[in-house]
Formats: C-alpha cells, structure tokens, sequence
C-alpha cells in the first residue's frame, strides 16, 4: 500500500470520514470530528503505522491533511 | 503477590540512589528490562546498569540528562522507542529537595524545585504516554510526598513542586484512560534516603520519628514494592490516586 493511502485509509479511521472527504485542503478544527482528541488519535495511528516519533512541534504543526505529508516528508516518508 | 514484569520496560527517573534505585532493583529482580536515569553522574549510573544486569540477568540501559530539559526528554524517548520500541511503566521519581522559609525563599531555588520535579515529571508524562499509546496499557508513577500532600513548615516551594504532582496525576488519568494507561501517585513519608536525611542530625531524625505512628521511618524497599505493585497487573483498576506510605505520620 502506498504512503498515501496509508495515511488517508488513518484519517478516515481516526476520524469516521468518508474517502472523499479526505483532501489536501482538509484542515484541523473544520470538521467536529477532527478536535483535539481526533487529531491526537491521527498522531498515533501515523505513529504506528509509520514507525516514527513525531516531534511535538509537528504534531501542533500538523493543520491539514497536506501538512500532514509535509511534515512527514521531514520522517523520509515519501508522497 | 508475584510480581511478574518480564518483557516489559520500565523507565525509572532519578534511579541511582534512594528510592529510585530500590525500585529499579525490585523490578529487575521481576524481570524486567530497566532503564536508568541520573543527572549529573555518568560513572555512577554506568556502575548501577551494570550491577543490575550482573545481578539480575536483565537488559539495562541508563541515560543520563536533566529531566526539565524538554530537548533532553524528547532525545531519551526517541532513543526508547528506537531501541525497544515499547513502554510499559515510567516511575517520575527525579527529584530535588531544598528548604527555606518563605521569607528566605530565592528565586532560583523554586525555579529549580519546580523545574526539576514538576515540569521535569509532565514531559516525560507527555512523551512516555505517546509510548505507550501504541500498545494501549502502561502505568504511571509519580512520586510525591507527604510534604506535598500535607504541607510543612519551611518547605513551601518544595511542598508546591509535589502538590503539582497531584495535578498532574488526577488530569493525565482521565486523558489516558481511554487508551488504558494509568496513572497513580506515591507519597512517600519519611524514608531512610540521602536526601530526606540531608541535613538532619541525630536528635533532629530521633524527634522526627518520635512524630511517626509506627516509631521508625520507612525504607526505599517499601516504598519500591508500593511502586511495583501499582505497575503491576494487580492494580489494573487504580488509577488516579494518590497512595500514602508514611507509617501513620501526621505532619
């Protein structure tokens, strides 16, 4: 399975989403689902499924769907 | 009670003396893999790794950084995650102690107090819950004092530093258990350590003990089998307390 859809297939599950809802532009706090709670569980699904320890400066970067592939570039996980 | 910690890694704060190290050897002697922690000695915390791996037949690691340096806590869990990558118990023990009266009070002494013992104990509560998460269970101890719980004269920064604990301890257990991390405090009262002793003469530790109900101060080891059984399977449904162990002392 490619990085994206990893990553996509973890927003979808961590925050009950339907696929197309899963967008570059999807940003934090504009959906009620995507809160706090929602966002650190999206922080531990990449975690795991990446294998990393994201820095906590990330994980309050990490505002949208395509800042979340940003940052993860920074990990050498490509998109 | 069998204490059983075999395959599990346990992270201990301020590991090298006192109760730190009485709860480092009880949990190697359960089986578990130990990571150690000082601030300020490298050849003394070499020296404790190895005596516990010797001794116990375990794997043990320390690293030595200043637990209020967020840098420093976030490199150390890095490197956990890298070498183990799992967590199933940290023990906030890393602590300093310092007196004075309010009046007396200087300004990076409670900075220091609180840095050390307070903030130092939420970033490693911050990071090692992120490790934890991932297999969903852990345990948290943090180790307060009767002094935090119930205060005495002469020691107001110190006694806010581990009140602060309490704090901390009620709000992380309700965050993280949905994910079944628990997270309790210990209050130690008077324990035969360097550091509760600093200070003390013989009259003045005769008259302490005098105030304790049971006539005699307690031992690292007790306060270590406290902290093993509140990391152990057998606690699995405490979480958010805070557990005396002062030998009935009313300060």
């Amino acid at each position: 399975m490619g990085n994206e859809i990893t990553l996509k297939n973890i927003f979808i599950e961590s925050l009950s989403i339907a696929s197309d809802e899963v967008i570059d532009s999807l940003e934090y706090n504009t959906i009620p689902k995507w809160d706090s709670l929602g966002h650190m569980a999206i922080v531990a699904k990449i975690e795991q499924s990446f294998n990393i320890m994201l820095d906590t400066d990330d994980i309050i970067d990490m505002s949208s769907f395509g800042k979340a592939k940003e940052i993860l570039n920074k990990y050498d996980i490509k998109f | 009670m069998t204490l059983n910690f075999k395959d599990q890694v346990v992270f201990i704060t301020g590991s090298t003396s006192g109760i730190g190290w009485a709860t480092a050897q009880l949990f190697a002697q359960s089986g578990a893999t130990v990571l150690l922690n000082g601030a300020h000695n490298q050849k003394s915390l070499d020296s404790r790794v190895e005596e516990l791996k010797k001794k116990f037949n375990i794997q043990s690691k320390g690293y030595l950084f200043d637990v209020s340096n967020l840098n420093a806590v976030k490199n150390t869990y890095n490197e956990i995650f890298a070498n183990y990558k799992r967590l199933d118990v940290l023990v906030n023990n890393a602590g300093i102690l310092s007196g004075g009266l309010l009046g007396m009070l200087q300004e990076d002494n409670v900075e220091e107090m609180l840095n050390v013992n307070l903030k130092g104990a939420i970033y490693n509560v911050q990071y090692a819950s992120r490790l934890m998460g991932r297999s969903k269970s852990g345990s948290i101890i943090n180790i307060s004092s009767i002094i935090g719980t119930q205060g005495i004269a002469g020691q107001t920064a110190y006694a806010s530093s581990k009140a602060g604990l309490l704090g901390l301890t009620s709000a992380a257990a309700k965050e993280l258990a949905p994910n079944n991390i628990r997270v309790n405090t210990v209050a130690p009262g008077m324990i035969n350590t360097e550091m509760a002793r600093n200070g003390m003469t013989d009259d003045s530790l005769q008259k302490r003990i005098k105030e304790i109900g049971m006539q005699r101060i307690g031992e690292p080891q007790e306060v270590a089998q406290l902290i093993c059984f509140l990391a152990s399977s057998a606690a699995s449904y405490i979480t958010g307390q805070t557990i005396g162990i002062d030998g009935s002392w009313n300060i």
